[in-house]
């Protein structure tokens, strides 16, 4: 029998499983704090269990933890992990340290299906989602991981097509159980899939992201298969509708596509379509995947186009480029590394 | 932090119906019929599920907006939660349905409707509502019972109508895969709309097929079965 991995449960859920073990319920506090606050990678580091205990646990369960099997250092720093999955395919995770911060971006799903143009995870299709243990893991398992500040979902997959797994590892990240962050130092990021993203608003503080790419309609039906069904200005009608405080974010990504998106037309329609809204817009230089017919604004076009965007009161900022020799942002080594187990038949 | 599901899914805006038909067309794949209680375009979707356990998925509807009935094509996905459960559904079992909605819309300019497995379904909306003029319908299989609606297609399209078959071999059937078939097109329309429906795999394989024979990206419509 396969055994059950523990790194990714709830407090309650471990609480749950020691209990019908018919052990005592503190030793689900325990296991908890083995798992989160002393980052134990194997039973036998838990020494305040008891010898039997560890026993039991060892035959029906797996601490669940993985190391990665592949990083890339580029010459900023910027690191990218690969991390083997359950169902042998691969993760990336991109550690970005900075000045006064160091971020990780973490993957949500193996692969993804939302088909976007311009992405490279994208061509691998969707493999698996991740599990809350996966998910996690990436953090678990960086040797930074002491040293990070922030962390982003932004890394392969769409983090709302994967709602349950994705709300649960923000839950053990944020939990006074579990790794206690700050939900200030979490960001989502999402291509705008509604009923999910509604949920995450209501059910967690962490900062939200939202791809938009274009204003347009017609444009972003183009570039995003998603807009068919929820389309840009309903997103942003929906985040209208909640009370985001002062300290909660949302940000608007924007990818710079020379001759697509760059125009003065498209900076008039995002401050229409924006107008009045307490947000930040990320101008994001574009670096080309293999195959794409897509190429990068120049410099002078995205800084004009971040002056347009700043005299309609728009705070905006244009992303720095990490890790261009490592092609840390864009799923290209997990599309390398997978093996294609499976053949399609379309 | 409440992070469970059945909240989520409560508070989505669906109402109960029950299933006027269901029925299996082919191996695993079925065809099932609701009320259509609200106007609807060819080539929109529904969100459909069970329960409040079960997150809902988005179908396309392949009937007609003149009648009476929503019908959606389904395929039961092995191991998957909410399809196994509507393939074992009878008529006067209950769903729950959003209303339509979606923005892959057909029109009567030429096009090239390409699909993959059940992403056939808006294009036989399509076609049953007039928009089949002009177009030729390319659907990609593995079996040569995977091409739902093949009797409705040929009366509609003739030659116009290309079913690829990758796993099996018999008359009128393209003996390869879909993207096997496009790649050996020396030459495809120019000015034609490109319609790609299916899975993520697919879609993004074909888009980068027809961008490599010249296809602009403005040309090609994506909806994929997130």
């Amino acid at each position: 029998m396969e055994k059950t991995p523990l790194f990714g449960k709830s407090a309650d859920e471990l609480k749950e499983i020691v209990l019908q073990m018919g052990l005592p319920a503190f030793n689900g506090r325990q296991l908890t704090e083995w798992l989160y606050k002393k980052h134990a990678r194997t039973f036998e580091e838990m020494t305040n269990l008891s010898k039997k205990t560890r026993s039991l646990l060892e035959e029906r369960f797996t601490v669940g933890l993985t190391n990665f099997s592949n990083v890339q250092t580029s010459s900023d720093g910027t690191k990218k992990y690969l991390y083997p999955t359950s169902n042998q395919r691969f993760i990336e995770a991109a550690y970005i340290p900075d000045d006064d911060r160091a971020t990780l971006c973490v993957s949500s799903q193996v692969g993804c299906k939302m088909g976007c143009l311009f992405c490279m995870t994208g061509k691998q299709g969707f493999q698996s989602q991740l599990s809350a243990g996966e998910i996690v893991n990436q953090i678990s398992s960086l040797p930074e991981r002491d040293q990070l500040s922030n962390i982003v979902y932004m890394g392969m997959g769409e983090p709302f097509d994967n709602l349950e797994e994705v709300m649960k590892s923000l839950q053990i990240l944020t939990s006074e159980w579990g790794y206690a962050m700050s939900p200030r130092r979490i960001t989502v990021s999402t291509i705008g899939m509604i009923p999910a993203m509604k949920h995450f608003i209501e059910h967690s503080e962490c900062h939200l992201a939202v791809s938009m790419h274009t204003p347009f309609h017609e444009e972003r039906k183009k570039l995003m298969p998603v807009e068919n069904v929820y389309p840009i200005a309903e997103v942003v009608d929906v985040l209208r509708k909640f009370d985001w405080g002062k300290q909660r974010r949302i940000s608007f990504e924007y990818i710079m596509f020379k001759g697509i998106n760059d125009s003065p037309r498209h900076a008039k329609e995002i401050a229409r379509l924006l107008g009045g809204m307490r947000c930040r817009i990320n101008l994001i230089r574009f670096h080309p995947i293999p195959d794409t017919p897509l190429e990068s604004s120049s410099e002078a076009t995205i800084q004009e186009f971040r002056e347009a965007l700043l005299l309609k009161d728009l705070r905006t900022t244009v992303r720095a480029s990490r890790g261009q020799d490592i092609f840390a942002a864009c799923g290209l080594l997990s599309t390398k590394e997978l093996v294609k187990m499976q053949t399609s038949d379309f | 932090m409440d992070t469970g599901l059945s909240s989520f899914v409560k508070k989505l805006p669906l109402i109960t119906l029950p299933i006027h038909n269901i029925q299996e067309i082919s191996r695993d794949t079925f065809i099932i019929s609701f009320e259509r209680t609200k106007e609807f375009l060819p080539g929109q979707v529904v969100a459909l599920t069970l329960n409040e356990s079960i997150p809902p998925r988005l179908y396309s509807i392949c009937s007609s907006p003149d009648e009476f009935s929503i019908t959606l094509l389904f395929s039961v996905k092995e191991g998957g939660i909410l399809t196994p459960q509507l393939a074992s559904l009878q008529k006067g079992d209950t769903v729950r349905v959003s209303g339509p909605f979606g923005a892959f819309l057909g029109d009567e300019n030429p096009a090239w409707w390409i699909a993959s497995g059940t992403g056939v379904a808006p294009y036989r909306s399509m076609m049953r509502s007039g928009l089949g003029v002009n177009k030729m319908l390319i659907h990609g299989g593995r079996t040569a019972d995977s091409f739902y609606f093949h009797n409705e297609f040929l009366t509609a399209f003739g030659d116009n109508y290309v079913r690829c078959c990758s796993q099996e071999k018999g008359e009128g059937l393209y003996d390869g895969r879909l993207t096997q078939w496009l790649r050996n097109q020396s030459s495809l329309p120019a000015g034609n709309m490109y319609y790609l429906c299916g899975s993520a795999e697919m879609v993004v394989e074909v888009r980068d097929i027809l961008i490599s024979k010249g296809v602009g990206i403005e040309m090609i419509m994506s909806e994929i079965y997130f």
